[in-house]
């Protein structure tokens, strides 16, 4: 299986307030509000980092889950987000300039 | 700034929120109609910050359906509805308004006129009803029917009301104060003109018994955010907004405010 790389996209405005992001897509003013797990993927998304590596080096690490439930959990709650255009998967590394 | 001279025009100068918009114009039917409804908010001794002319056109050539669209090119912000268009140029603080005869499309102008300004400088429009009592100010909102007027209604004799409607609110240092504003909502009635810092946002709800609930940072900026009104299509100014509302968030406490729409719910404010 390849591997995947996130990034936030530039059409956003976020903020993480305790452990919940707050994400706001500035197309169309649509508010997201992410849960802890979720929203350590999305502290992590920086277009570098291996998916794999983030769900093995944050998500597992910080939450009591299997890397198996954890990889599954996180691909919906991606596709979730690239849906709504504001986060990017590739499979590979995503140069800085196309997310921010 | 010193207002351009048009060739036999009427000046009326409008403060909300510390900030003075004049408008000229030649129409002096227009300016009876502004003066009326402005009452206390007209200023004519202010410096005026922004300035508008007025010019009244035949109500036929609006779109009556069409909806508002505030958009920038280039760098003059151009406001548009189905009855007004107007065009605003922020660094030379100059613009233009066309409109017909009636209170309503200034009325929209200046709230939408104000949603930018106060986008800048940290501050917003809030869908709100609010009210000064012992020199503190409590806001008040919510969707339609959560109680906005109602709490307006209810308020005691010795809260002044800001407004039963737009709430306004400006970023001054670290602080946030609450203006009074002519928006007015099923009232009817411009509110106070006066300010004061805020000292709490409830998000209303109707209920049986009167209970009062702290919300949590994120769940209350997602609610303070559906009720921010900001109309331009715009990506930089939607996160202007969103970082005002964080900031907000952080700055004053915000509450569940669950109410039976009696006087006693007054008990607990202040």
């Amino acid at each position: 299986m390849n591997e995947l790389y996130v990034a936030k996209s530039p059409a956003i405005a976020a903020r993480t307030l305790g452990d919940e992001a707050i994400i706001m897509s500035t197309l169309d003013s649509t508010l997201f509000s992410l849960n802890p797990t979720g929203t350590v993927i999305w502290e992590a998304a920086d277009g570098k980092t291996p998916l794999s590596r983030i769900i093995e080096d944050k998500v597992c690490a910080e939450f009591d889950v299997s890397i198996v439930q954890a990889s599954a959990d996180a691909k919906d709650f991606i596709d979730k987000l690239v849906e709504h255009g504001i986060l990017c998967v590739s499979d590979r590394p995503i140069p800085e300039k196309e997310t921010s | 700034m010193q207002p351009p001279q048009y060739e036999n025009s009427y000046e009326i100068i409008i403060e909300i929120g510390g900030v003075a918009i004049a408008l000229l114009t030649i129409d002096a039917g227009l300016v009876s109609v502004l003066e009326k409804r402005y009452g206390a908010y007209v200023a004519p001794d202010a410096i005026p910050d922004l300035v508008f002319r007025v010019d009244v056109v035949s109500p036929d050539v609006f779109d009556p359906d069409a909806d508002a669209e505030v958009w920038l090119q280039g760098n003059d912000w151009h406001l548009k509805r189905g009855d007004f268009w107007a065009e605003w140029n922020p660094e030379t603080r100059l613009g233009r308004v066309r409109q017909s005869v009636n209170p309503y499309s200034i009325d929209s102008v200046l709230r939408i006129v104000h949603t930018l300004l106060l986008a800048k400088s940290g501050g917003f429009l809030l869908h709100a009803s609010s009210a000064v009592r012992d020199g503190k100010a409590f806001l008040f909102s919510g969707l339609s029917e959560a109680g906005k007027t109602t709490m307006a209604r209810l308020a005691p004799a010795d809260v002044a009301l800001l407004t039963d409607e737009a709430s306004y609110v400006r970023k001054v240092g670290t602080s946030y104060l609450a203006y009074g504003t002519p928006f007015a909502g099923e009232l009817g009635e411009p509110g106070k003109n006066i300010s004061a810092p805020i000292a709490g946002l409830y998000f209303l709800e109707k209920a049986r018994e009167n209970q009062i609930v702290q919300i949590e940072p994120p769940q209350a900026v997602q609610r303070l955010m559906r009720n921010i009104l900001f109309f331009a299509q715009d990506a930089n100014l939607v996160r202007m907004v969103f970082e005002s509302a964080c900031a907000f968030v952080a700055a004053v406490p915000v509450f569940q405010l669950s109410f039976f729409p009696d006087q006693r719910v007054w008990e607990l404010i202040g």
